[in-house]
């Protein structure tokens, strides 16, 4: 965290912030991609800021839900992602006063440790259920959604400076 | 004074006992959906959520098509119209040719007293969406329970058999691919009528048929249709055609490999046969010029194929 942001105070986070984030990222999840394995999972990134930024606010029923509703709209096996999701919102809100210390990239590199994690309990999950192994590609999303984490933390983070960098101008 | 902590201090149960509680209602929710289907209605009812998402997200793609067709060239379009014309005609001595055989088929049946291979309705549909799941191979596609498509109603393209409604939900239904590895048609070599059945093998997007003894009278080349006797799908449909079979003297089984007929992985526009039609009809049936049902067309059809002669 660079002293510029570190020292910027941020407004309080409204609930439709985050709730139009995770609509986002749903939507972009369920966009017609061609290889589903190296598309990255931005529901997760987007859950595990918020399970750092705001861990009252956004938490394990919050991830649970998000995952039941991705296993549903995907039609794969039900309780999947609500279990890999509960278990990334979990350590997400373990490690949030830790990850806020490190630079941007540093959180990213805290964050791929939680995405992958997530991915690995969901593709143990169905290979325990009976499905085949769909090759180490499926490692390469979580991967790239680490990769977004610096950009993603700029851009969510907007809605929450505006006003203070217009009383600074003013 | 007591020490009480104020309110802006609580935080309800511990996060290690909601992770528990969420954790252990997740495991349940997967055994039930694993091993049971008990939670069919639930998933209903999330997928019916999640409907606006998926529509809202196919959209722009939708759109993008659209605006490239308006522009497409007059060029194109007179090239496109030329090679449907040549289409259209293949299509149709085709189509005068299946006429012919169909009525002597008929004919013929009639004679062994074979009951009517009924063909019922067909409603199209399109695929919206490749599921996200890259461990199974199912698509959704834009028909639901609303629209009248049941699970378990087989599901084909113009070229050949794609795969069957698995799961029907209000507005919209998955279809599973027949290149699923849960996946298993009943199929017949056109040559020579020898039956098998066509397992999906999954990632490699082909067919395997199984449990064919390794002196199994079959070739590359090979053309495999719908046998017909699981009572699922119609008779006769293209399947899969034989690319690969190995011989193994150490195995009592040989190794055939089929690639799909149908586009199962590009296709965007499918048809869902109606399920009920194709139930082997009861012995009342067998009767010839008795009106069993008045809502097949397929008999309509049968009829007046006969008729000319």
């Amino acid at each position: 965290m660079g002293p510029d942001s570190s020292q910027r105070i941020l407004m309080p986070v409204r609930l439709r912030t985050v709730a139009a984030s995770f609509v986002i990222a749903l939507l972009f999840n369920f966009l017609p991609w061609p290889d589903l394995r190296v598309v990255p999972d931005l529901v997760s990134l987007v859950l595990v800021f918020w399970c750092v930024r705001q861990p009252r606010m956004v938490g394990l029923g919050t991830g649970w839900v998000l995952g039941l509703l991705y296993d549903a709209g995907n039609g794969v096996l039900l309780g999947q992602h609500a279990l890999a999701y509960s278990l990334l919102a979990f350590f997400a809100m373990t490690l949030s006063r830790r990850i806020l210390w490190f630079s941007l990239w540093g959180q990213a590199l805290h964050v791929v440790l939680l995405l992958v994690g997530a991915q690995a309990v969901a593709v143990l999950v169905r290979v325990v259920a009976g499905a085949e192994f769909p090759g180490w590609s499926i490692f390469v999303g979580p991967l790239i959604a680490a990769a977004l984490w610096p950009p993603a933390t700029l851009l969510l983070l907007i809605p929450q400076q505006r006003r203070v960098s217009a009383e600074e101008v003013g | 004074m007591e020490h009480i902590p104020p309110p802006f201090f609580k935080r309800g149960p511990a996060p290690l006992v909601r992770l528990a509680f969420f954790a252990s209602l997740s495991l349940a929710l997967l055994v039930i959906d694993a091993r049971f289907r008990y939670a069919e209605a639930l998933r209903s009812a999330l997928a019916l959520i999640a409907y606006p998402l998926q529509v809202v997200a196919i959209a722009p793609v939708l759109l993008g098509e659209r605006v490239a067709d308006y522009f497409s060239t007059q060029a194109a379009l007179v090239e496109d119209n030329e090679r449907l014309r040549e289409r259209l005609l293949a299509a149709s001595r085709d189509a005068q040719r299946f006429e012919a055989t169909s009525a002597e088929a008929a004919r013929l049946r009639k004679i062994i007293g074979a009951a009517e291979r009924l063909t019922g309705r067909a409603i199209p549909a399109e695929v919206v969406y490749a599921n996200r799941d890259p461990f199974t191979h199912k698509v959704i596609i834009d028909k639901g329970l609303q629209h009248g498509i049941d699970p378990g109603s087989p599901v084909i393209d113009e070229t050949g058999v794609v795969g069957q409604v698995t799961r029907a939900h209000p507005l919209v239904s998955e279809v599973t691919l027949v290149t699923d590895k849960d996946h298993a048609i009943p199929v017949q070599v056109v040559r020579n009528g020898l039956r098998a059945i066509a397992f999906g093998a999954g990632a490699s997007g082909t067919l395997e048929l199984r449990y064919m003894a390794a002196n199994a009278e079959i070739e590359n080349g090979d053309q495999l249709v719908t046998s017909g006797i699981d009572g699922t799908y119609p008779p006769g449909l293209p399947v899969a055609s034989v690319t690969r079979v190995e011989r193994d003297s150490t195995h009592a089984f040989a190794r055939i490999v089929g690639q799909p007929a149908a586009g199962v992985q590009r296709g965007r526009y499918v048809l869902v046969v109606s399920h009920e039609a194709k139930l082997p009809p009861g012995p009342s049936a067998v009767q010839p010029g008795k009106e069993r049902r008045a809502d097949k067309p397929r008999r309509a059809r049968l009829r007046e194929a006969d008729g000319p002669r």
